[in-house]
This record gives C-alpha cells, sequence and structure tokens, in this order.
C-alpha cells in the first residue's frame, strides 16, 4: 500500500503542508532535499516506518506545497517547524534530514535542543569552506545531475533508475522540468548563491546525540564537510559509506537505514 | 516615428574558435581575453559612435547594464551616459537601464539618474530592467526567487525619491531608510520618462500598462519571432484599457545598411556571424537561474532567448538566413527602409532601437551604416504615426536656458 499524504494546517490555515506519514513506534521527523519527496513515500522511509512513525512533510515551496511567500530564510523555516510540531502535539522527537533538510534539521536542533531526542543529518549542506566549496547545484544541467548525485550513475537501484527514469513524453519532460525549476527556486531560498547561512553561529547549540551519515563518493557536498559538521557538533559521531554518493538513503538504503537504527535504538 | 541607435559595447576581440573553447560569454569568461590597452580604445571608439548617432539625427541614444561578460562592456551605463551628457545635447540620453534590484539602497539609482537628468537639461529616459539571470543571479549574487520583488519595492522607493519633495522614511522588506532625501532630484517634473526593457514575461506587461510605461521588447530574433510577443503584448495592453498608442512601445532590432543587397552581405556578413556565435553565447546553466522567471511564467513556456537551446536554433545560420528570417533587417536603404516599416507597422511600435554595431564590427562601417541610416532610410520612415503625441519622450530645458558645455576659457579676473 503506498502512502499517501495527509494535508495539515499549520498557523491557522496559513500553511498547508502536505504530511506523510507511516508507522508506529517513537516519531521520527525526517525533513527531505532540495529535490523534494519526489512525490512519494521513498523505500528507505518505508524501512524506516517498520520501526517508528515517520513523519515525512513536503517543506512550503516545494512539490506545490503553496507558502513559501511567508518565509524569507532559515529563520523563518525554522519558526515555522516549530509552528508544524505544535501543530501535530509533537514535543520530543527523533529529527532526520538530508542535504537541505538536513540543514534545516540542524537549525532546527540548535533552536530547539528541548525538542530533538536524537538527530540524524545526511550529507547536510549549511556549511563553507572555501578550498572545499560544495558544487552548485544550480547551474547543473538536467543531464548532469546523476553523476554528482549518485556515486556510480550506470548502476542504480531500482528506487532511483524510477527517479532518473526517461521522461515518457514531452509532458511529462515539461512537468518535471516544472518541478525541478520550482523546488531548486525554493532551495534558492534558503541557500542562494553559497550555503552558509550562519549555522556556524548556531551548531554549537546542538545538543542531542547526533548521526552523522555521508557517502564517500559525495560529488555534491564533499565528504570533507562530513568531517566539518563532526567537528562542530558535540555529541556527534561521523559515519561514511563507502561506494555512496550524495543520495546515499536511495543508493544504499540496506546499510544507511542499518546505521540510523542502531543509532535510534 | 522615433529612432534610437543603441550600443551594447560588445567586447570585439573574443577567438575564432570561442565557441568551441570556452563554455559561455557571461559569468565565468576567460578573463585572459580581456585587453585593457585595446579596452581604451574600444570604449573611445564606441563612445565616439554614440556621440556620431546624434550628429546623424537620431532621437536617442542607448546604453544598457551587464556584468562580468564579454557581450556588453558597460556594468555602470550611468558612466557612459554621463560621458555622452557633456558631448552630446540634443538626443535622449536613454539609460535601458539600471538593474534597481541591484543595488542597495537603491537610492543610488535615483541619484545617479537624477545627476544624469540635471547635468543633461532633462534628457534622460530612464530604464529598470530586471536585469538577466546572468547579471543579477550569477554574477551579482541576488536570490532568484526573491529578485523580482526586490525590483518592485526598488521601483517604488526610487519614484517616491523623484516625486516627493520632503524627507521621508521608507520601510521596506529590502531597504529601510529613516531619512530619504536625495540630492538631486530630476528635472523633468515629475519624473524623467521610464522605460522598460522585457523578455515577454506575462508580469511585465501588465505593470508597465498599469504604470502607463514604455515597454520595450529586446529581442535578437527579430521581426518575425517579435511578432508573436509584441501582438499578445497589445492584446494584454487593450484587456487592460490601455489606448493603442504606438509610442508606448519599442523594439530592438539589428540593421545593416549599404548601397546595395550584396554589398550589405560584403561588408557585415562576418560582424554578425560574430555576434550571434560568440557575443550570444552563454552557458545553459547560467541563461535561467531556477526562480528567475516567475513559476506563472515557467508555466506559459516562455524560454529566455540566451543559453544552449536558443543557440542550437542559430547552429550555421548564414547571412542569407539571419536576413530572410529577420533577424537582421539589411540590404540597400530602399529594402531596409521597406523593411522597417513592415517591421514598425507590424509590431506596432513607434520607439524603434536600432543595433548598428554589431559584434566585432570596427568604427568605420559603423560611422558608415549609421550615416547612411540617417540619411536615406529615417526620412522615409519618419512621417508613421504621425498622427500619434509620444507621451513618453524627454522634455528638456529650451535652448536658451542650457548651459554652455565646455565654455573654457582663462578668469576674467587678473
Amino acid at each position: 500500500m503506498p502512502v499517501e499524504p495527509e494535508t495539515i494546517s499549520v498557523r491557522d490555515g496559513m500553511f498547508q503542508p502536505r504530511v506523510y506519514r507511516a508507522g508506529k513506534g517513537e516519531p521520527l521527523l525526517w525533513l527531505h532535499g532540495a529535490g523534494g519527496m519526489a512525490q512519494r513515500f521513498t523505500p528507505d522511509l518505508e524501512a524506516l516506518a517498520e520501526r517508528y512513525e515517520v513523519i515525512a512533510p513536503v517543506h512550503p515551496g516545494w512539490d506545490d506545497t503553496p507558502g513559501l511567500e511567508h518565509l524569507d530564510d532559515v529563520h523563518d523555516l525554522v519558526v515555522y517547524y516549530q509552528d508544524f510540531c505544535d501543530a501535530l502535539g509533537l514535543t520530543s522527537f527523533y529529527l532526520a534530514g538530508h542535504s537541505l533538510g538536513g540543514m534545516f534539521a540542524a537549525e532546527l536542533a540548535a533552536a530547539r535542543p528541548d525538542m530533538v531526542r536524537k538527530l540524524v543529518l545526511v550529507a547536510p549542506v549549511g556549511l563553507w569552506m572555501d578550498e572545499t566549496p560544495v558544487t552548485d547545484m544550480f547551474v547543473l544541467l538536467p543531464q548532469e545531475l546523476p553523476q554528482y548525485l549518485v556515486a556510480d550513475p550506470s548502476n542504480l537501484p531500482p528506487a532511483l533508475q524510477e527517479l532518473f527514469r526517461p521522461p515518457a513524453d514531452a509532458d511529462e519532460m515539461a512537468e518535471r522540468m516544472y518541478r525541478q525549476i520550482a523546488n531548486f527556486a525554493a532551495t534558492g531560498k534558503f541557500i542562494w548563491p553559497i550555503p552558509d547561512k550562519g549555522l556556524k553561529k548556531r551548531i554549537h547549540r546542538i545538543k542531542a546525540p547526533t548521526l552523522i551519515l555521508w557517502g564517500d563518493s559525495d560529488r555534491l557536498v564533499p565528504p570533507a564537510y562530513g568531517e566539518l559538521f563532526h567537528r562542530l557538533i558535540p555529541n556527534s559521531q561521523l559515519v561514511v559509506i563507502p561506494g555512496a554518493g550524495h543520495l546515499l538513503p536511495l543508493e544504499k538504503t540496506e546499510e544507511y537505514v542499518r546505521e540510523v537504527t542502531n543509532f535510534l535504538g | 516615428m522615433k529612432f534610437h541607435w543603441f550600443h551594447l559595447m560588445p567586447w570585439p576581440y573574443l577567438p575564432e574558435d570561442f565557441q568551441e573553447k570556452h563554455r559561455s560569454v557571461w559569468v565565468d569568461v576567460d578573463y585572459n581575453l580581456f585587453d585593457p590597452e585595446k579596452g581604451h580604445h574600444v570604449y573611445n571608439e564606441y563612445l565616439d559612435e554614440l556621440e556620431y548617432a546624434e550628429k546623424c539625427g537620431f532621437d536617442g541614444i542607448c546604453c544598457n547594464e551587464h556584468h562580468s561578460n564579454a557581450y556588453g562592456l558597460m556594468p555602470s551605463p550611468n558612466l557612459i551616459a554621463a560621458a555622452l551628457a557633456r558631448r552630446t545635447e540634443r538626443a535622449a540620453l536613454v539609460v535601458l537601464g539600471n538593474s534597481i534590484a541591484l543595488y542597495n539602497p537603491p537610492i543610488r539609482v535615483a541619484e545617479e539618474f537624477a545627476m544624469l537628468d540635471v547635468i543633461s537639461g532633462g534628457r534622460l529616459v530612464a530604464g529598470f530592467p530586471v536585469g538577466t539571470s546572468m547579471d543579477t543571479n550569477f554574477a551579482y549574487g541576488m536570490t532568484p526567487a526573491t529578485l523580482r520583488e526586490r525590483y518592485y519595492e526598488a521601483h517604488d522607493l526610487i519614484l517616491q525619491c523623484w516625486t516627493r519633495k520632503e524627507t521621508f522614511h521608507f520601510n521596506g522588506k529590502y531597504t529601510q531608510v529613516r531619512y530619504v532625501n536625495p540630492w538631486p532630484r530630476p528635472l523633468q517634473q515629475p519624473h524623467p520618462p521610464i522605460w522598460i526593457p522585457g523578455g515577454g514575461s506575462l508580469e511585465t506587461w501588465d505593470w508597465t500598462t498599469e504604470k502607463n510605461y514604455v515597454y520595450c521588447y529586446l529581442s535578437y530574433f527579430g521581426y518575425i519571432r517579435g511578432k508573436t510577443v509584441m501582438d499578445s503584448f497589445w492584446r494584454r495592453v487593450e484587456e487592460l484599457g490601455g489606448d493603442d498608442n504606438p509610442f508606448r512601445a519599442g523594439f530592438l532590432q539589428l540593421v545593416c545598411v549599404a548601397d546595395s543587397d550584396a554589398e550589405a552581405e560584403r561588408l557585415y556578413a562576418e560582424h554578425v556571424s560574430y555576434f550571434y556565435n560568440r557575443c550570444l553565447h552563454v552557458y545553459t546553466g547560467f541563461a535561467d537561474a531556477p526562480g528567475y522567471r516567475t513559476l506563472k511564467t515557467v508555466r506559459a513556456g516562455i524560454r529566455a532567448q540566451v543559453g544552449a537551446a536558443a543557440s542550437a536554433l542559430r547552429q550555421n545560420l548564414t547571412w542569407k538566413d539571419f536576413v530572410e528570417q529577420g533577424y537582421v533587417v539589411a540590404g540597400s536603404p530602399d529594402s531596409v527602409a521597406q523593411q522597417l516599416e513592415e517591421v514598425i507597422k507590424g509590431l506596432r511600435v513607434g520607439q524603434l532601437m536600432c543595433l548598428m554595431q554589431i559584434g566585432n564590427m570596427p568604427k568605420e562601417k559603423v560611422l558608415y551604416n549609421t550615416k547612411l541610416f540617417a540619411e536615406k532610410v529615417m526620412p522615409k520612415l519618419r512621417g508613421i504615426w504621425s498622427g500619434y503625441e509620444d507621451h513618453w519622450f524627454i522634455k528638456p530645458l529650451p535652448p536658451e536656458k542650457r548651459a554652455k558645455v565646455g565654455d573654457i576659457r582663462e578668469p576674467v579676473i587678473a
């Protein structure tokens, strides 16, 4: 049974995000990356939903979710997610985020250490080293994306084959291009032109035990950033997964889920 | 009918294999291709050409703003306009324009434009482009998703700067100033004519019509493609209740005049090829940052005119193609006049911006092209739209009230 999203109301209806929810257990809030939720509950989330109650909202501005006009920067976003948690009655939970969602998760964990029991950051952005720049995702052409996003574009697991499948017709291509433009436009609102928006001044506030996961072949956000996040987050551990790129939850789902569940317990 | 002479100020020394060896003429173009000593001559010759255009009788001389590129060497068009303000005395200084979202506070634009208007005796046409994605998002780091909101706010602040006479405060989202009181404010009242260059986005048509500004469609694809855009523009103006006065619309056209059609090809073909194949060679990744176009415009399927898709369209186009498809209006004076009449009437434009220095066209050819146009083409077309009044043109001081520029002499007091 595919997981269908429900639409919830945040801040008296100002925001109406779609939320994918599945599983039973401790709540795990999952924040997706720049590409959105790909319109579905992906296999990595399905696997996690066997142990936890996975709550995966679509950020305002992504995948046709309204409300981005009310968010100007990462501070607004962090306040929004506090409202979101209030709306769901979430007071204490596991928090995980991937890429841009990892940056959001780190910011939320720094702002509300009281709410976040454990934190998982999967190849997050949000820090910057001049000598090791993060790839500029905004200038990549659609056909270039796979080589930056995955370790081995010639050998994709099924979930990624679906993601990178050539469009069936011109309509599907136009629809996909529109969605990517819209999602990347929303992304730009938080990290254009350099994903360094002050997290370094707040990251020390993260109190939750933190697992940092990275693919050793991440060509979008180089693994050196894993070391940096590890150095700056007090109670953290770094695990580098071999043979994985930036989309490691979908590239190496088994190893990824094992690491996360071992850590969260 | 008004004729304006538009200079892009391209870098004319891009190598023949530029397209093969370099990915983009904009943003990350190799700075080793620039030579400041050559640049010294290039700028001065280009200024000569603009001044010559005034002498020949063009109504306006135009410059514009671009950054980090070899396509147009005017990061600050106001400097060019300032140089022209002192060396010309009649033509409108059409600055088309300042990318107002890039400046904080945008008061700076209000001030510089006002200075130009006062120095020139009221000859400024103020252009407010959003700016290309290459200029604004990539070269100047502006967030694409908020660029237009910033643009509209900057516009509102500049207009208040020009029209309010008291000291006021401005509490914007992007600019907050407690004491706004620019000195000087413009000479033309209530403010200089405002022209909006655009690439064909839906919101811009509505906004220019609502504000009663001139809409300028700056296309390099000539009359035939321009017709689609301008037809939609006029339909929208009608829907919004605007009148059909042709002077509220401008169009840019590449124009090459010679004694005969064959001579035009002999003289100008290489420069047109240089322009389309080198000056417009923009990396697709820089052409249209996500969020630069509004999602509404993306949905409407309006594409940027630069980048790989556009380049592909032009691949292997010859002089004959450029002329037949209307990218370039070229030929003998009679032939050019006939083609331009079709452009002017077909698009219903009262402001024609002629691009007559094209690519690496050297000064001698530019002067020749300009002179032939002014003497043999312009008179044939002058009378078009004579039944309409141009409400969107400069209102300079009358000659008797104007300063004597360059009156340098020894002091009288001994």
